[in-house]
């Protein structure tokens, strides 16, 4: 009869150098720059960089949620959808959309195009609208861009984009204001000092809680941060188009939030600046005339009334 | 006509009693089951994406129950040697044919009015309606579009030696057409010839299996399509598919069984 004595020592043999060689192998594992499960995140672990591909691709699935499905293809003309529409009318964000939103499909190029188009979304629409039915009762429905966006940012923390937009429409058509603030501060987390971030924060502060002095405090913030990011970046990419769009923004609101708070000469400084990055300064300068009138009134009424 | 029944019959039964459709189902219904269960921004009336993964996974589910079922109906047929006691009842070989695709297409549309109907449930549960039109749309478009690619699979399982090898180029096929088809004639517009002339020619002669696609329409609540349209294209379905079973009735009734 065979012993199994040997074998059996020699499995435990093997099990010792196995676990052995992992211990050691780990050890170096750990300290490796390229171990991604430092951070504990599965997604991370698994996608590892690929993460923001996929981030970028659920952002523009909202936008296509947006539209019902109505969305260019990569064969189609995008030039209409560069800047996603539903970034867009946050307001927070430039448009670098050009050429008309409605015609990317084009005429039809024959009888089974003209055909095909019945099964598809084929009229250009957005869900703050009403969606196809053009009811604007539904308008509500804008909500269904948000797992989407949700998904986007867990994949990509640093798009700041993901949270702009997910807290607008989460304040603006869900009510949910509180949670559209959390968004927010979760964007900073990631993103400490993000100018747009503040903005748009600050913007809660103005437009749901009409706390003026917090939402001054914000813009201000997010004034300084615009300038200090920019420090000792060359002008082309300081006044470039995004962000002379964003100090454009936080100018004209503290200037906004001036006018309301009576600070009509706080306003004109603000506006002042704002028309050296504006694209229509003119418009600008029109305020301007105005608020230098009411400062007229204001500085004169207290002699008339003392008078 | 019975013949063809009776041969259709015994593939129901078979595929009834096979385990591709349950395994299958039973995955769509934990997959939305737990896509279902999540909850965003506490808001508990965002439905369209468990839609559209719901239909994403009854419309991958039903292409392989039709291509998995019907590559092996010939084949195995002949691998048995059960053809032979087949064709000597007598049975032409056209009726076997046209019951071999009877059986997997009835099979096919069984199996997605369970899908269809889990699919209703589940969205009634959080939308509270029932747009049985777009359903209805949607089921027979989508039994229509298998009806050509069981067709397919039946011709390629004739022309193909080896059932994995149809298996692998009828969804190939099918997956491409349903993703670029609509695309080929502008992609051609923008080629040099030859290429542009072949990619015409490609888009002119292939199912357009796309057409039958409607996720979108039922995903993000449009209105039904027309119905005109929508019997012309069940039309087109079935020009196909008659076509594709032509063929197959060409190829098998020179084939040598051995």
């Amino acid at each position: 009869m065979k012993t199994t004595r040997p074998f059996v020592l020699l499995l435990l043999l093997l099990g010792v150098l196995c676990s052995g060689l992992a211990a050691k192998i780990d050890c170096w594992f750990v300290r490796w720059p390229g171990n991604h499960e430092a951070s504990f995140d599965p997604l991370d672990v698994m996608l590892g960089g690929g993460q923001k591909l996929f981030a970028t691709f659920f952002y523009r699935e909202a936008d296509v949620y947006y539209h019902s499905g109505y969305y260019p293809t990569i064969f189609d003309n995008r030039g209409a959808f560069e800047t996603a529409h539903m970034a867009e009318d946050t307001g927070a964000i430039a448009s670098h959309n050009r050429g008309e939103e409605g015609g990317f499909m084009g005429p039809p190029l024959d009888f089974i195009d003209r055909f095909n188009r019945h099964f598809i979304p084929n009229r250009h629409s957005h869900l703050d609208e009403g969606g196809p039915t053009d009811d604007l009762s539904k308008s509500g429905e804008v909500r269904e861009i948000l797992p989407w966006l949700k998904i986007s940012s867990e994949l990509d923390p640093e798009d700041i984009q993901t949270y702009i937009v997910t807290a607008y429409w989460l304040r603006t058509r869900m009510g949910q204001v509180a949670e559209g603030e959390r968004v927010l501060r979760e964007g900073l987390r990631y993103n400490p000092n993000n100018p747009q971030l503040l903005y748009e924060l600050g913007r809660v502060y103005y437009e749901n809680y009409h706390n003026l002095p917090r939402a001054r405090n914000i813009w201000e913030a997010a004034v300084r941060s615009w300038y200090a990011g920019m420090a000792g970046k060359p002008d082309s990419e300081k006044f470039s188009f995004d962000n002379k769009f964003l100090l454009e923004q936080l100018q004209t609101h503290l200037a906004l939030l001036e006018e309301d708070a009576g600070n009509f000469s706080a306003a004109i400084t603000h506006l002042e600046q704002a028309k050296t990055v504006s694209p229509s300064p003119a418009e600008l300068q029109k305020q301007i005339e105005e608020l230098k009138e009411k400062l007229a009134a204001q500085t004169n009424a207290p002699a008339a009334t003392t008078r | 006509m019975k013949k063809i029944f009776a041969i259709g019959n015994v593939v129901l039964l078979e595929m009834y009693r096979r385990k591709d459709f349950y395994v299958l189902f039973i995955v769509t219904a934990l997959i939305t089951a737990v896509m279902g269960s999540v909850t965003f921004f506490n808001n508990a009336q965002i439905v369209r994406y468990l839609k559209a993964i719901s239909l994403f996974l009854i419309w991958a589910s039903s292409l392989f129950i039709a291509i998995g079922a019907t590559a092996r109906q010939i084949p195995a047929e002949r691998e048995s040697r059960t053809i032979f006691p087949l064709m000597a009842k007598p049975v032409s070989r056209a009726q076997m044919l046209v019951g071999k695709f009877l059986g997997c297409w009835l099979a096919c549309g069984l199996a997605l009015v369970i899908f269809y109907v889990f699919f209703g449930c589940i969205v009634a549960a959080r939308e509270h309606q029932w747009p049985l039109a777009n359903y209805f749309q949607a089921w027979s478009l989508h039994w229509a579009m298998l009806g050509i690619v069981v067709a397919m699979t039946l011709f390629g399982s004739l022309v193909l030696t080896a059932v994995s090898s149809n298996l692998t180029i009828t969804f190939i096929a099918t997956v491409a057409i349903l993703l670029v088809g609509r695309y080929l004639h502008k992609v051609a517009l923008s080629m040099t010839e030859p290429s542009a002339a072949i990619f015409t020619g490609l888009y002119y002669v292939i199912p357009h299996l796309e057409l039958f696609d409607v996720r979108d329409l039922i995903v993000q609540d449009w209105p039904p399509v027309p119905w005109g349209i929508w019997l012309i294209a069940i039309a087109y379905a079935a020009v196909y598919t008659g076509l594709l079973l032509l063929l197959s009735w060409l190829v098998f009734r020179k084939k040598v069984l051995r």
